[in-house]
């Protein structure tokens, strides 16, 4: 097959996939009978030229940088991890659990305590599916959509039966202690002469997920444990000859995904409803799988494409506020993304690459 | 609890497992053939959308059938694109189709009936109706046998014997045709059906299209059947059950009837029992709803004989140049 130049590779392709989403989606609209125009035009509106639609596009891609980093992480080692929703529920139950049951003086130890136990949440979540991969090669796919169901069925006895206050109605823990506020953006950035972010949940834990970044850029290309991922993601022979163990690198690799899945819980529990409920992930789990696609596995891709997947959550929540097009346009937007930049790769590549190798010869 | 009880827990498991049957022989034909398919979820519900709004819109039950099949085999067929076609990640084909038929189904509801994501609910010939067996009614004073037969074996839809049916169906044809032999060998070593001269491609997508029939089956069931209407999301992680029971069948159909008839008297009885009091010890209703995944992970770890999937699953097929 004819190659790629490595730019194309990175940009053109899911540009173009991207592109063909976009379309897609704009027939979608078109369809139920609304004006793509229109709607792009007050999603943009109500999500990036308001420093309140900010606080809101950052809050959600706040959560899908998480999520596409664990997706990314596991991806380099050739695992597909779905298991991120699970994860990210056990980490918001980490959070509660230190929020709720031990004293803080101050935000910043509560939100490194937090953190840690967000992320050993998420990575216990992520364990068992890793070592039975590991182990006795049991599909990691299927394991992580089980714990899902799992995660979810746990999450909602803890919640009805253990943790709700008495004479509360809805499943979820009481409110967090005043000390574990974290400060938002319009706590940071507002003043009384200049109003910025009204109301966003956006908070400081974007900032964390911008460290998270760094961290996997680190991890994956700058330490040996990361040359071992990539190794065994490329070849697993290769890599057990080289004399990596599989074994251990797999449930590594996991464990590392599952705590980045569960430091999201800091963000939607801490960050944005000072509690935990019963559905705080909101599918965030799953969206890390688009961004991880889009963003080609790489922390300055699934960054952007965090960015992207906020602006269009946001966007959509505008739309559904404003016109008679509801929020599941985002997801019909989310499901044509994966399609097109996961799946049917090959149907943009293969032209493109030929395309490319004529444009050489004719050189 | 008495007899009564027990026969009406066991006759919601029919009912409940009708679904699960379905979507586990689609994703058997599927997988058989190297093409694994996480996709069964949104299949059935895409189904379960059309007939019921097809149904609603016509008022025959019939047609909504029809359509729902219909859509389940358009899914499909973009999984066969995906995944056989451009030779793309089945996996991640499958996530993709789920989230479209989450979406489209919620996005075309609101667009077509206004009333939130719902259809409107089915009355008289909209849905399926319950079938007498003969003499159930003459039989239903002998003890025992007579409620037995006139409760649990008679009076379910048609579609419910025609799920119980597919059973030897789905085993003869792959097991004594000549049509099922070279499907399951598609999904151990297709390089030797290339070899001798047959279609790989055709016959994973004769699979792929006949797993879009079941998944079809399955929504319409579910939407016009069991219940009177599609609402939001309503396969609820079935789609992910039947997977779970086809692991638990190791690929085999009527070990899949067993496994769905188990994982429907699960919900069965979670339905009837919220928390189920066993002389002290508590077992609560999540853990029930639990259990299928549960169990799913336990035999996939091994410990309860080994679960080996087609060979060639999830494996683009490439001819070699």
């Amino acid at each position: 097959m004819d190659k790629l130049p490595p730019w194309a590779d990175a940009v053109l392709v899911p540009l173009i996939s991207l592109l063909l989403a976009a379309a897609l989606s704009a027939l979608v609209i078109l369809g139920i009978g609304e004006n793509p125009v229109d709607a792009f035009t007050l999603m943009v509106e109500g999500a990036l030229l308001r420093s309140a639609g900010w606080g809101y596009t950052l809050y959600y891609a706040t959560n899908f940088i998480f999520t596409g980093l664990a997706v990314s992480v596991a991806f380099h080692a050739r695992l597909f991890n779905i298991g991120g929703e699970g994860q990210a529920m056990i980490g918001g139950l980490g959070v509660a659990l230190v929020c709720l049951y031990l004293p803080w003086p101050h935000w910043t130890l509560a939100l490194v305590a937090a953190s840690i136990a967000a992320a050993i949440f998420g990575a216990a979540w992520a364990f068992i599916p890793a070592y039975l991969q590991a182990k006795r090669g049991s599909h990691i796919v299927i394991t992580t959509i089980m714990f899902n169901f799992i995660a979810a069925a746990l999450l909602n006895y803890l919640l009805v039966n253990l943790m709700k206050p008495a004479g509360q109605q809805d499943p979820a823990t009481a409110i967090f202690p005043a000390a574990t506020h974290l400060p938002t953006f319009q706590d940071m950035f507002a003043a009384e002469a200049n109003p910025l972010f009204r109301g966003a949940p956006g908070n400081v834990t974007f900032f964390l997920a911008i460290a998270a970044c760094v961290f996997v850029w680190l991890l994956i290309w700058r330490t040996r444990l990361g040359y071992e991922i990539r190794a065994l993601g490329h070849s697993e022979s290769a890599a057990r000859y080289a004399g990596i163990s599989p074994v251990k690198t797999i449930v590594v690799a996991m464990l590392i995904s599952g705590g980045l899945a569960g430091l999201m819980g800091v963000n939607t529990a801490m960050g944005e409803a000072e509690r935990l409920v019963m559905n705080s992930t909101e599918g965030a789990g799953f969206i890390g799988i688009a961004v991880a696609l889009m963003g080609r596995n790489h922390p300055v891709g699934v960054f952007l494409a965090a960015i992207l997947f906020g602006f269009l959550y946001q966007g959509g929540a505008e739309l559904a506020l404003w016109t008679n097009i509801p929020r599941e346009l985002i997801v019909v937007i989310q499901a044509l993304v994966i399609l097109f930049t996961g799946a049917l790769d090959n149907m943009v590549r293969i032209p493109l690459a030929r395309l490319f190798a004529r444009g050489r010869r004719a050189r | 609890m008495d007899f009564a009880t027990v026969l009406q827990v066991l006759d919601s498991t029919v009912r409940l497992a009708t679904p699960l049957l379905f979507a586990c022989l689609a994703g058997l034909f599927s997988e058989r053939a190297g093409v694994i398919d996480i996709g069964l979820e949104g299949k059935m519900l895409i189904s379960a959308f059309f007939s019921a709004a097809v149904a609603a819109a016509t008022g025959s039950v019939w047609l909504g059938l029809l359509a729902g099949i219909v859509s389940s085999v358009m899914l499909s067929l973009v999984h066969g694109l995906a995944s056989i076609t451009f030779r793309g990640n089945q996996l991640i084909s499958g996530v993709a189709i789920n989230f479209l038929a989450a979406g489209l189904t919620v996005l075309i509801a609101q667009d077509w009936f206004g009333q939130g994501g719902r259809t409107p609910s089915l009355i008289g010939q909209g849905r399926w109706g319950n079938i007498t067996l003969p003499f159930a009614n003459a039989l239903s004073d002998v003890p025992v046998l007579g409620p037995l037969y006139a409760q649990l074996i008679s009076g379910h839809s048609l579609l419910v014997y025609l799920g119980l049916l597919t059973v030897p169906l789905t085993w003869w044809i792959l097991f004594r045709t000549r049509f099922g032999l070279r499907l399951r060998a598609v999904g151990e070593a297709p390089e030797a059906v290339d070899t001798a001269g047959i279609s790989v491609t055709g016959l994973r997508f004769a699979a792929v299209a006949i797993c879009g029939l079941l998944c079809g089956l399955a929504g319409s069931y579910l939407a016009t059947g069991l219940q009177a209407g599609f609402v939001r999301d309503m396969t609820a992680g079935r789609g992910y059950i039947a997977l779970a029971a086809l692991i638990f069948a190791k690929w085999r159909p009527w070990y899949a009837l067993m496994a769905c008839l188990l994982f429907g008297l699960l919900q069965a009885v979670a339905l009837r029992y919220q928390n189920i009091d066993l002389g002290g010890l508590t077992i609560p209703v999540q853990l029930m709803d639990a259990l299928p995944y549960i169990l799913t992970v336990v035999i996939l770890a091994g410990f309860v004989g080994k679960a080996i999937p087609p060979r060639a699953g999830g494996e683009p097929y490439v001819k070699e140049r």
